[in-house]
C-alpha cells in the first residue's frame, strides 16, 4: 500500500480548486465575446455543465473513465457511485494522495471539456438541447476518449501516447466537436453584421484567470508537489507568454494595430498547446511551442476561417482545436526523458516513433469526437431540436430561454 | 423636410436596419430607451423587458429626411418592425424647420442629404 504524502495532498487538492474555478472564468471569457442579450445563457451553460458533469462524474463517469480496464476500450461499472474508490491511493493514478483526490482531480477536467464546446454555438442554442446533448457527449465522448488516454491499460496509453495534462483528450476533443457542432448547426443570424463583443474586460478577467487556473491543470497534472510540478508550472507560464507575444505582433503587423483581444485569445492558445506537453519538455521549447501555436492559431482565426466562412462564434476549433493539434504533435518533436523519466524522447532527441504515436493518437481523437458528435447532434435535433427559433435568436437566448437580462438600462 | 421619430421593439432593430438600407436611406440615430403605450407596459412573456416600473425595453430611432424620402421611411421602418402585436411600436413624423451640418454650414436640403 503506497503511502499518502501531505504536501502532494496539498498541492493537489490547491490543483483541483484551480481547475474548478476555469469553469466559472471560461464563462466570463466566453460571456464577454458575445451580445448582452445572450450572456446570461453564455454563463448559465458553464455553470450548468458544472453542476451536471460533477454529478455525472460521481455516479457512473469516473468509473467508465478509469474504473477497471475492459479490453483498453472503456472502463468498468465497478467504481459506480465511488464504490471502492476511498482514500487509500491508487497504486498507479497520482499513487501518494487519496484515491478520491485523483478522482475529483479528473472532475474537474470532464467538466470543462464539454464548457469549451460552448463557444461554438452560442447565441443561437436551445437550452433544453443543450442539455441532454452534453450529458450524452460527456458520457459517450469524453470519458471513453479520457479512458484511452489516461487510464490504466487504455489503448492509447498503451501504445505510448504522452498527454501530460490533456491537448487530446480535453482540446483537440472540444475544439472538433466544436468545429461538428458549428457546421451541422449553422451561422447566426445576421452573420454578415459584425457584433462587437459586448465587454472585453470581462473576456480579458476571464482570460487572466483561464491563465491563473492553467497552473493547477497543468503543474497540478504532475500528481505530486515536486520538481516536476515546478517543470510543467514554468512551461505553462512561457508557451502563454510566448504565444501571447506572437499574437501581438502578428496582430500589429497584419491589422495595423495590436489588440487586447488578439493578446487574451493568443495567450490562451499557448496555454492549450503547452497541456499535452508541460511535463515533458524544457522552458525553450515550450517558448518555441508557445510562438508556433500564436501564429498557427492567429492564421486559423484570421485567415482559414475568413476563407471557409464557418461561424466558429469564439474560435473554439481555431485555438483549442487547432492549438491542441500542434501541442499533441509538439510534444512528439520537443519531448525529452532529461525533463521527465517517465516520459519519452521525442524527435529532435532522436525518438522518431514518438513523433508517429502523437499522430495517431490525434487522428483517433479528431476521428473520433467528430463521429460521435455528429451522432448525438442528429439524434438531440430530431428528439428535442438544437437550434432557437429565427425570433427567438433576435431576442436573446438570455430572455427567451432563461426569462432574465443581464444588464438594465436606467438604475 | 421631415424629422421621423419611430418608437420599435428591440429585437426588431435588425429588420428594420436591414428595410432602411434597402431604401437608400442611410442617415439615422439610435438610441435604447424605456417607454410604455396605451397597455401600460402590460406583456405577455418574451414581449419585452421591464424594467422600471411598467416601463418596456424599447428601440428609438430618428431620422430627419427631405420631403420626398419620408414616406419610403415610414414604408420601411413599419415592413421592418411590424408583427402584428400590441407593442409594435410608433412612428411620429415632424414638419422639420431646418437642419445645419456643422462642418461646412451647409443649410436645408443641402445638409440633409
Amino acid at each position: 500500500m503506497d503511502k499518502i504524502v501531505a504536501s502532494d495532498v496539498v498541492w493537489v487538492l490547491i490543483s483541483t480548486a484551480l481547475v474548478m474555478m476555469m469553469t466559472p472564468m471560461l464563462a466570463f471569457f466566453y460571456g464577454g465575446l458575445v451580445r448582452k442579450k445572450n450572456v446570461l445563457s453564455v454563463l448559465m451553460q458553464c455553470m450548468v455543465i458544472l453542476c451536471l458533469v460533477s454529478v455525472q462524474w460521481i455516479l457512473y463517469g469516473y468509473s467508465i473513465s478509469f474504473g477497471p480496464d475492459k479490453g483498453g476500450l472503456i472502463g468498468g461499472l465497478d467504481w459506480l457511485g465511488l464504490a471502492g474508490v476511498g482514500i487509500e491511493p491508487h497504486d498507479t493514478y497520482f499513487n501518494t494522495v487519496p484515491h478520491q483526490l485523483f478522482m475529483a482531480f479528473q472532475m474537474m477536467f470532464a467538466v470543462i471539456t464539454p464548457a469549451l464546446i460552448i463557444g461554438a454555438f452560442v447565441e443561437r442554442i436551445k437550452f433544453s438541447g443543450f442539455l441532454p446533448f452534453t450529458l450524452l457527449w460527456a458520457t459517450l465522448v469524453y470519458d471513453p476518449l479520457a479512458h484511452w488516454v489516461w487510464a490504466k491499460d487504455g489503448w492509447l496509453a498503451s501504445m505510448g501516447a504522452l498527454d501530460f495534462a490533456g491537448g487530446t483528450v480535453i482540446h483537440i476533443n472540444a475544439g472538433v466537436a466544436a468545429l461538428v457542432f458549428i457546421l451541422m448547426l449553422g451561422k447566426r443570424q445576421g452573420g454578415e453584421r459584425h457584433y462587437a463583443p459586448h465587454n472585453l474586460p470581462f473576456a480579458v478577467l476571464g482570460a487572466g484567470m483561464l491563465w491563473f487556473g492553467w497552473f493547477g491543470f497543468n503543474a497540478g497534472s504532475a500528481g505530486a508537489a515536486g520538481g516536476l510540478a515546478v517543470s510543467a508550472f514554468i512551461n505553462t507560464n512561457t508557451a502563454a507568454a510566448a504565444a501571447g507575444l506572437t499574437w501581438m505582433l502578428l496582430d500589429w503587423a497584419m491589422n495595423k494595430v495590436p489588440t487586447m483581444l488578439g493578446v487574451a485569445t493568443g495567450l490562451v492558445a499557448g496555454l492549450v498547446a503547452v497541456t499535452p506537453a508541460a511535463g515533458y519538455v524544457t522552458p525553450l521549447s515550450a517558448l518555441v511551442i508557445g510562438a508556433l501555436a500564436g501564429i498557427v492559431c492567429f492564421l486559423f482565426v484570421t485567415k482559414v476561417k475568413a476563407k471557409f466562412g464557418y461561424d466558429d462564434s469564439l474560435d473554439v476549433f481555431g485555438v483549442h482545436g487547432i492549438g491542441g493539434i500542434v501541442g499533441a504533435l509538439a510534444t512528439g518533436l520537443f519531448a525529452t526523458k532529461g525533463i521527465n523519466a517517465a516520459g519519452n524522447d521525442g524527435l529532435f532527441y532522436g525518438n522518431a516513433n514518438q513523433l508517429l504515436v502523437q499522430f495517431i493518437t490525434t487522428v483517433v481523437a479528431i476521428g473520433y469526437s467528430a463521429v460521435m458528435t455528429a451522432i448525438l447532434f442528429k439524434i438531440v435535433d430530431k428528439l428535442v431540436g438544437m437550434r432557437v427559433e429565427q425570433r427567438d435568436e433576435n431576442i436573446g437566448l438570455d430572455l427567451t430561454q432563461h426569462g432574465e437580462t443581464g444588464y438594465t438600462l436606467h438604475e | 423636410m421631415k424629422y421621423i421619430i419611430a418608437i420599435i421593439k428591440p429585437h426588431r432593430l435588425e429588420e428594420v436596419l436591414s428595410e432602411l438600407d434597402r431604401e437608400e436611406i442611410y442617415l439615422k440615430t439610435v438610441s435604447e430607451v424605456l417607454g410604455c403605450g396605451r397597455q401600460k407596459g402590460i406583456t405577455e412573456v418574451y414581449r419585452g423587458v421591464k424594467e422600471v416600473g411598467n416601463l418596456l425595453r424599447k428601440v428609438k430611432l430618428e431620422i430627419a429626411v427631405n420631403d420626398e424620402y419620408a414616406e419610403r421611411t415610414v414604408a420601411a421602418i413599419k415592413r421592418g418592425a411590424r408583427e402584428g402585436e400590441i407593442g409594435d411600436g410608433k412612428i411620429f413624423m415632424l414638419d422639420l424647420k431646418d437642419c445645419i451640418r456643422i462642418r461646412t454650414d451647409e443649410r436645408g436640403k443641402e445638409a440633409i442629404g
